[in-house]
């Protein structure tokens, strides 16, 4: 390929659609230039507009406001540690169910589906990512929330509540919303985005190596776990961090179902807060600039987090990466 | 093609002209069932629509002050000293109560007793189980389960918070001093719900729940309501006439800016938790005629809405209120040019 360069002086043409196509040309590269600029500007302006406006919190509450629970409007104290606490376990949560489900789709969909089945459920998956939040939101208050409250979470307290140690961990009064029924919403709003995209790198995986496996007399679960998955480790992580950041970032499914409650609790069953949801409820009614800024503080907490994470994915998949050239 | 996007065009800007009357309002869920049948009514008598936001009485308070409002509606009145500061008048339009609502199998709407000081602690957490002695005491009669309370307050601002922390506040020293009475409050226990329809709601649909909920939305929705028991000692019922017996105490004409909360009423008969709705205005508007036209409508709705109000179990203002309400639009309301808004 020719080694062009950008900034080579053109010689002027002498034609009249030789100028029309230069001055084309110009402009092109002049608005795609504009264009990518615009991007970076508009990241620096967020980023900005976010510490002017969570400078005053950040100056009344020092430091002590990411660590402490209270959140009180009447006396004026803020404090974010309840909003984050809820946004990390609704994540964990959601992590902790999805991301095998969604492996286990993605496996059957590439290994063990018969033909017939796999145009029909790979559609199904893609609908499950076009429903909008809201819809997930209402569905999980009115149908999955009374189920939970009436099936599933008494059983948990009766059983896993009355262990020793994790017993903590499941305790309470049956609400049916809570931290893990937005966990369990959450999960179902990550599957399709983690199923397609690990099943798309699955199938990059060379047939040779796994019939190479098979042919060795590995099964099934072997191959997937032995030989595929190392293959596709860039690709599955990914995935997976793509769907954490969907997990942090959600608004107004999470709102519907979570309690609004600004405390942390040991039980997962009780319920919680998290960051978008705290700012979703707050801000149309925030009064004053102290409560304002503290909602904006949270806005930039949340966007330091999922900027750490993107950053975690980045260094690991690095690392991966300077192993598997090894 | 481009004759087609003008006529388009035209008709498009046309049609919102058109609907440009509109009075546009935010604030209280509370009274968002009388000022919707208010409005209905009034359309159909002068073809003026309301656009009436229900974001609860914090966003009313903020949305008025953001000037984005013709009027913001709070079921808190705002301090003489704040509404000086942002050159505001408030005044009340509808007067209404506050229930308890409860979701216990069996129990029937009227038949469970209440009263402050109980409700206060089973706010702050201190009883938990619906078997507890202090409500078994209150209730002799009544088979309460041994189930646990699942508490249900509002997530966003809302004066009908205010009116509840309010009255708790003035039942139970330990509310008073640990959680205080304003629109948002830092809740010890309990679910978050936003808007007296999202406590409805979730009241209803959790067993074992107790919320707070203004009166037409406990009857609408035939929810269980409680009785409580008010300063007077006597148990009463939520109705038009206990709210009616906590609104004529009222003395209006001497609170300076209407600033005046119902709540725990010595009279014999009075329902404890009952409040007026107030409507916040400019005093000098920045848009005159829009702001005419709402006091128009307000004026319609204090003459003529009265059976509308009654109908939904609020009480609407007696005349020499609404004469008193009028003066002091004449007094501090200014159009444009200087002169007075409203003769």
């Amino acid at each position: 390929m020719a080694n062009v360069t950008l900034n080579a002086a053109i010689p002027a043409a002498t034609s009249t659609k030789g100028r029309k196509q230069q001055l084309q040309d110009l402009l092109f590269r002049r608005s795609t230039e504009f264009f990518a600029l615009c991007v970076l500007l508009l990241l620096g302006g967020v980023i900005v507009s976010l510490i002017i406006g969570a400078w005053p919190a950040l100056t009344t509450f020092g430091f002590g406001f990411v660590v402490s629970e209270v959140w009180n409007p009447v006396t004026d104290k803020f404090g974010a540690w309840a909003p984050i606490y809820g946004t990390i376990v609704t994540s964990i949560i959601a992590m902790i169910l999805g991301v095998p489900v969604s492996f286990g789709i993605a496996m059957f969909i590439t290994e063990l589906c018969p033909a017939v089945l796999k145009r029909p459920l790979g559609i199904a998956i893609e609908l499950l990512a076009g429903i909008p939040s809201i819809i997930y939101g209402i569905w999980g208050l009115f149908v999955l929330a009374p189920v939970l409250q009436q099936t599933v979470q008494p059983f948990l307290i009766d059983t896993i509540g009355q262990a020793p140690l994790i017993g903590g961990l499941f305790a309470g009064p049956p609400y049916g919303i809570g931290t893990f029924t937005a966990g369990i919403i959450l999960a179902i709003m990550v599957l399709p985005f983690i199923t397609s995209i690990t099943r798309d790198v699955f199938e990059t995986v060379p047939p040779m190596l796994k019939e190479s496996a098979y042919g060795l007399g590995s099964t099934t679960w072997e191959v997937m776990w032995k030989v595929v998955l190392p293959y596709t480790r860039v690709g599955v992580i990914g995935a997976v961090m793509l769907g954490l950041g969907r997990a942090l970032g959600e608004t107004m499914a999470v709102t519907f179902v979570i309690g609004n409650a600004h405390r942390v609790a040991q039980s997962i069953l009780a319920p919680g807060t998290t960051i978008s949801a705290t700012i979703a409820n707050e801000f149309t009614e925030a009064v004053g600039d102290l409560y304002t800024s503290s909602l904006i503080a949270l806005g930039l907490i949340l966007f330091i987090i999922t900027f750490f994470i993107l950053a975690a994915a980045k260094i690991m998949l690095m690392r991966l990466d300077r192993q598997g050239k090894k | 093609m481009k004759r087609i996007l003008a006529i388009a065009l035209f008709a498009a800007l046309a049609w919102t002209q058109a609907k440009a009357a509109d009075i546009s309002g935010a604030g209280a869920t509370f009274p968002y069932p009388i000022y919707a049948k208010w409005a209905a009514a009034y359309k159909t008598q002068t073809g003026i629509g309301l656009n009436y936001q229900s974001i609860g009485s914090g966003g009313g308070i903020k949305q008025i002050k953001a000037k984005t409002v013709t009027f913001g509606a709070s079921d808190k009145p705002l301090k003489a000293s704040e509404l000086d500061e942002a050159g505001l008048t408030q005044f009340p339009a509808i007067v209404g109560g506050t229930v308890l609502v409860v979701n216990l199998a069996g129990i029937k709407p009227g038949e469970l007793v209440l009263d402050g000081d109980t409700t206060a602690k089973i706010f702050l957490g201190e009883i938990t189980q619906w078997d507890d002695p202090k409500i078994k005491a209150l209730n002799p009669n009544v088979n309460l389960p041994n189930k646990a309370i699942a508490v249900v307050h509002r997530s966003d601002g809302s004066g009908t918070t205010f009116l509840f922390a309010t009255f708790l506040a003035q039942n139970n020293s330990t509310w008073s001093s640990q959680v205080g009475a304003d629109t948002a409050l830092q809740w010890p226990v309990g679910i978050g719900a936003k808007g007296n329809e999202g406590v409805a709601n979730m009241a209803k649909q959790t067993d074992g729940a107790i919320g707070y909920v203004e009166y037409a939305y406990a009857k609408q929705n035939n929810m269980t309501y409680t009785k409580l028991v008010n300063k007077a000692g006597k148990t009463v019922e939520p109705s038009l006439d206990s709210f009616s017996a906590a609104a004529a105490g009222a003395d209006w004409a001497n609170a300076p800016g209407f600033n005046l909360v119902l709540t725990n009423q010595t009279a014999p008969d009075a329902w404890p938790i009952v409040g007026a709705s107030f409507i916040i205005v400019y005093k000098h508007p920045v848009d005159p005629p829009a702001l005419l036209t709402a006091l128009k409508f307000f004026d319609w709705a204090f003459k003529s809405g009265g059976d509308l109000a009654k109908g939904l179990d609020y009480v609407p203002l007696p005349a020499n209120v609404v004469q008193v309400i009028e003066k002091s639009w004449a007094d501090n309301i200014k159009g444009g040019g200087g002169g007075t808004l409203w003769q």
